[in-house]
């Protein structure tokens, strides 16, 4: 099953682009180990692979950005080497990154010249003939995008659109799309999903990463799994299924869907009324939040990003001061509470952005497990710190939460994501909790370590803990949720028993508001 | 592992220093027929060697590099604690002025007291005096968001102004031929050790395990680096950045008021109107050169003080200037900012971790980081 079609299709045209035994050793890991990958004109083709299966470096290797200890690139059949990013793009290969490169005050047309701008001379930019062709490229999609219109101000699914506008408009033939839908709702991946059908039409390549696996199978044409370095298998989207190909990447059985079992709620543990907060720049992006967790069930809050989830997350946690409002915790009022209080009173909290707030990135294990319980015996007596006590911490925590690392002694930032959310996930949850604050826990994790996130929440649910699940991904909320909230423009626009709730509709609450679809497809906001 | 660790974070300074030395050697060749009449290729040498033999070769001089070592340590580990909690301290020469002048005025006013208690008031004045020349940024940076950089550069010239002010009015000594404060008598700090080994070296000497302590044994030392490291989880975990940043512009104000005490107590006795050491501002290259590790400044701070100690034997055996030592010194500093000119001309590949005082440094420009 792992090569069977290399030598059948010889006869064929050569394939857009080629990597043979590509090989690349970085101290101490073997990340790719002879992979093979032919992509073909006018092909999806998904690279699947758990974090740290090697799907980076390879891509890494296909952009210039590293280079292989052994293996060739073919593109159309001619080996070359690429040396740089730019010798990448020269050659008609752009990568869509998943972190957004785009500049937000700039206009999307400066966004999509800014490094290649057209010139008129050797002073002036040629910005007509340049408008020209971007107008050209959106009616071929057929959008109606303002070229104007500051990046920032677009929703996220037309940013993504813009990046990959500006792939193409360099002229790339084969685009690397990294996790392109991990911000999007579904509505807004079904569009982007045209777009790349479309794209593919015209005899364009598609290289797409993804950890969704419903979304490979609907979109790809051919796909390839990667585990620990070396190509574990190829398959067609209609040879397979989501456990065929979750048993593929992790190598072993995996249960994709949480049994959650029955939750038994108890007395209401968090009890927010009407609560307001304003983001960074004063704006109310809050406006009266009303909820109630529990006792032993999830709340799940779903919502795009952006529409205020942030900010009640922060209100509740004590790092933001709510501007009106109350929040009760265990029938005490812990409104404008700091971090360190909630904490003491049993709250933990997994936040969403682990790198800005779960973690010292350049801390090493150790200090990153006592980050929360620095101060406290036995991690210290006084000022003094216990080295001793805080390492055999450590020691237990990387056991018991099956942290992969090589010693508890290196830096956070050298973890892959999922073991890094491991370690904020050991932190938190270690001991006996009232509330559980989970922010997208799992946002880039692969199926392996959701899978994990997901079993210790519902272990504390089931341990009688209150915990609010507050997710841009829907499959979570749904998933995890015994009741299900959807933030909608900074407020909470539904409540509904999780038995009752479909994707669909959920999805649409989470595009509309609950309010008659609005027409979604003007570049601006 | 530890010593690898400690090998990647001196290769860069010592690397520094050697190229420092490289161009050193090109400037002193290039001036060479002012001292020599022709283009001397073995002056550089000859130079090298009388600075080392300057700082090194005799008991004295032994003692001459620790004497000006220690302000450069207490000023290095100013600036370098504050490094550690993000913060980019320029202000540690004002610091240390207002810490001089304090000592030099209470001193002064002591001058008949019993040594030990003159002693110990001055510089207990000196102390305060920087720590609450220190806590001014700190408190700005904590409650309005005004930069450190902006508010210690503006401190600064008020403590020159301000001291100009003292010692050519109210604290100028009568009788006087130039303007200075009268001598500080009683409050003269003993000396200890050979010909000026006075107490001042032993503050350097105290200050570096304790800060060393602090830093890295202490939940306090822990908040102040996680602050450096990453505020927002420093606020997650329950820490409070605002007092924390208050707290270390404190500790380094503190440090470099100390200085000064020394400087005024163990080696001038009084303080002159246009007291003019840089102490301050070399406590910068210090630290960059201690990569802001109490450890690594007592060598950063020892290297500079050597260089000072031993640059008058330079100048009588060379005839090399010993404004030479500010050019080497400016070389090093340039070096250690410009860590990558550094590692293409040596094929260093060693891991860039752990360079965040520089961070902090380019940070001050625009809030940027270095990627």
């Amino acid at each position: 099953m792992t090569e069977p079609t290399a030598p059948l299709e010889q006869h064929g045209p050569p394939p857009a682009l080629e990597m043979r035994g590509i090989t690349k050793r970085y101290p101490g890991v073997l990340a790719n180990d002879g992979i093979d990958l032919q992509v073909h004109p006018g092909e999806i083709h998904a690279l699947l692979g758990e974090n740290g299966a090697g799907k980076t470096t390879l891509m890494n290797i296909l952009y210039g950005l590293a280079t292989p200890d052994a293996g060739q690139i073919l593109l159309d059949g001619e080996p070359v080497s690429i040396s740089s990013p730019s010798d990448a793009i020269r050659r008609g290969i752009s990568m869509v990154h998943q972190h957004f490169m785009l500049v937000p005050v700039l206009s999307v047309a400066d966004n999509i010249l800014l490094g290649e701008e057209p010139m008129a001379g050797p002073v002036f930019l040629d910005r007509r003939s340049a408008y020209g062709r971007l107008r050209d490229l959106a009616t071929f999609f057929g959008w109606e995008i303002d070229l104007d219109a500051p990046v920032g101000t677009l929703s996220v699914g037309w940013q993504q659109r813009v990046e990959i506008l500006k792939a193409v408009y360099r002229n790339a033939q084969i685009l690397v799309l990294d996790e392109p839908t991990a911000v999007l709702t579904p509505q807004e991946t079904r569009e982007i999903f045209t777009m790349l059908r479309r794209l593919t039409t015209e005899g364009y390549s598609i290289i797409f990463i993804s950890h969704k696996l419903y979304e490979v199978l609907e979109i790809a044409n051919r796909i390839t799994v990667i585990r620990r370095g070396r190509v574990v298998g190829e398959r067609l989207p209609s040879q397979t299924d989501e456990e065929d190909l979750a048993q593929l990447m992790v190598g072993r059985e995996v249960q994709l869907t949480v049994d959650r079992g029955t939750s038994h709620p108890g007395e209401p543990r968090l009890v927010v009324d009407d609560l307001y907060a304003r983001d960074d720049r004063g704006h109310e992006v809050v406006h009266g939040v009303s909820l109630e967790v529990r006792a032993g069930e999830v709340l799940g809050i779903a919502g795009v990003a952006g529409n205020g989830q942030d900010e009640l997350v922060e209100a509740l946690v004590g790092l933001r001061r709510p501007s009106a409002g109350r929040v009760q915790l265990d029938g005490h009022d812990v409104t404008g509470a700091g971090p360190r209080d909630l904490h003491q009173r049993g709250m933990a909290f997994v936040p969403a952005d682990r790198h800005r707030f779960g973690l010292v990135l350049s801390y090493p294990l150790t200090d990153n497990l006592v980050l929360t319980d620095y101060f406290r015996p036995p991690y210290a007596r006084g000022i003094m710190r216990d080295e001793d006590a805080i390492r055999v911490q450590a020691g237990k925590a990387v056991e018991q939460y099956d942290i992969r690392t090589p010693s508890v002694d290196v830096a956070a930032a050298t973890l892959s994501g999922g073991n890094q959310q491991k370690v904020i996930v050991a932190r938190e949850l270690d001991r006996d909790l009232r509330l559980l604050v989970l922010d997208q826990p799992t946002r880039g994790l692969d199926v392996g370590s959701i899978e994990f996130i997901h079993r210790q929440a519902i272990a504390k649910r089931d341990a009688g803990t209150a915990i609010l699940l507050v997710s841009a991904e829907l499959d979570e909320v749904l998933e995890l949720s015994d009741r299900i909230g959807v933030m909608y423009r900074g407020r909470l626009v539904a409540l509904m028993d999780a038995r009752s709730a479909t994707r669909e509709a959920v999805g649409l609450l989470m595009a509309t508001g609950g309010s008659q679809p609005q027409k979604t497809d003007t570049g601006a906001a | 592992m530890n010593l690898r660790r400690t090998l990647s974070l001196v290769t860069i300074p010592l690397l520094a220093i050697v190229l420092a030395l490289i161009v050193g050697a090109v400037v002193i060749i290039a001036s060479s027929p002012l001292v020599s009449g022709h283009l001397d290729l073995v002056l550089p040498l000859r130079a090298y060697a009388a600075l080392v033999s300057g700082a090194f070769g005799t008991v004295n001089g032994l003692i001459q590099t620790i004497v000006s070592a220690s302000p450069l340590i207490l000023a290095g580990l100013a600036v370098s604690i504050g490094f550690k909690a993000g913060l980019f301290n320029i202000g540690a020469q004002g610091q240390f002025l207002v810490g001089a002048v304090a000592a030099a005025a209470v001193g002064a006013g002591l001058a008949h007291a019993p040594a030990p208690v003159a002693i110990g008031v001055s510089i207990l004045a000196a102390l305060v005096a920087g720590a609450v020349y220190g806590f001014i940024p700190g408190f700005l940076k904590a409650f309005t968001g005004a930069h450190e950089v902006v508010t210690t550069i503006m401190l600064n010239y008020i403590a020159i102004q301000f001291v100009a002010y003292l010692i050519t009015g109210p604290l100028r000594a009568t009788g006087a031929t130039f303007a200075r404060s009268p001598s500080v008598g009683a409050a003269e700090l003993p000396v200890l050790i050979g010909r000026n080994g006075h107490l001042g070296i032993l503050f350097a000497l105290v200050a570096v395990p304790i800060a060393w302590w602090l830093l890295y044994r202490t939940t306090i030392g822990f908040e102040v680096r996680t602050v450096g490291a990453n505020p927002d989880a420093a606020r997650y975990a329950g820490m409070s950045p605002r007092w924390i940043v208050i707290a270390t512009m404190t500790v380094c104000g503190l440090l470099a008021g100390l200085a000064g005490a020394g400087e005024i107590l163990g080696i001038t006795g009084y303080m002159p109107a246009g007291y003019s050491t840089n102490v301050g501002f070399d406590g910068i290259t210090v630290a960059l050169l201690g990569r802001a590790n109490p450890i690594g400044i007592l060598f950063g701070g020892l290297l500079l003080g050597a260089m000072r100690a031993g640059s008058n034997l330079m100048q009588i055996q060379a005839g090399v200037p010993v404004q030479m030592i500010d050019v080497l010194q400016g070389v090093i500093l340039f070096f250690l900012a410009a860590e990558l000119v550094v590692r293409y001309v040596f094929r260093v590949r060693a891991a860039r971790a752990q360079v965040t005082e520089l961070q902090t440094v380019s940070r001050s420009y625009g809030q940027q980081t270095t990627p």
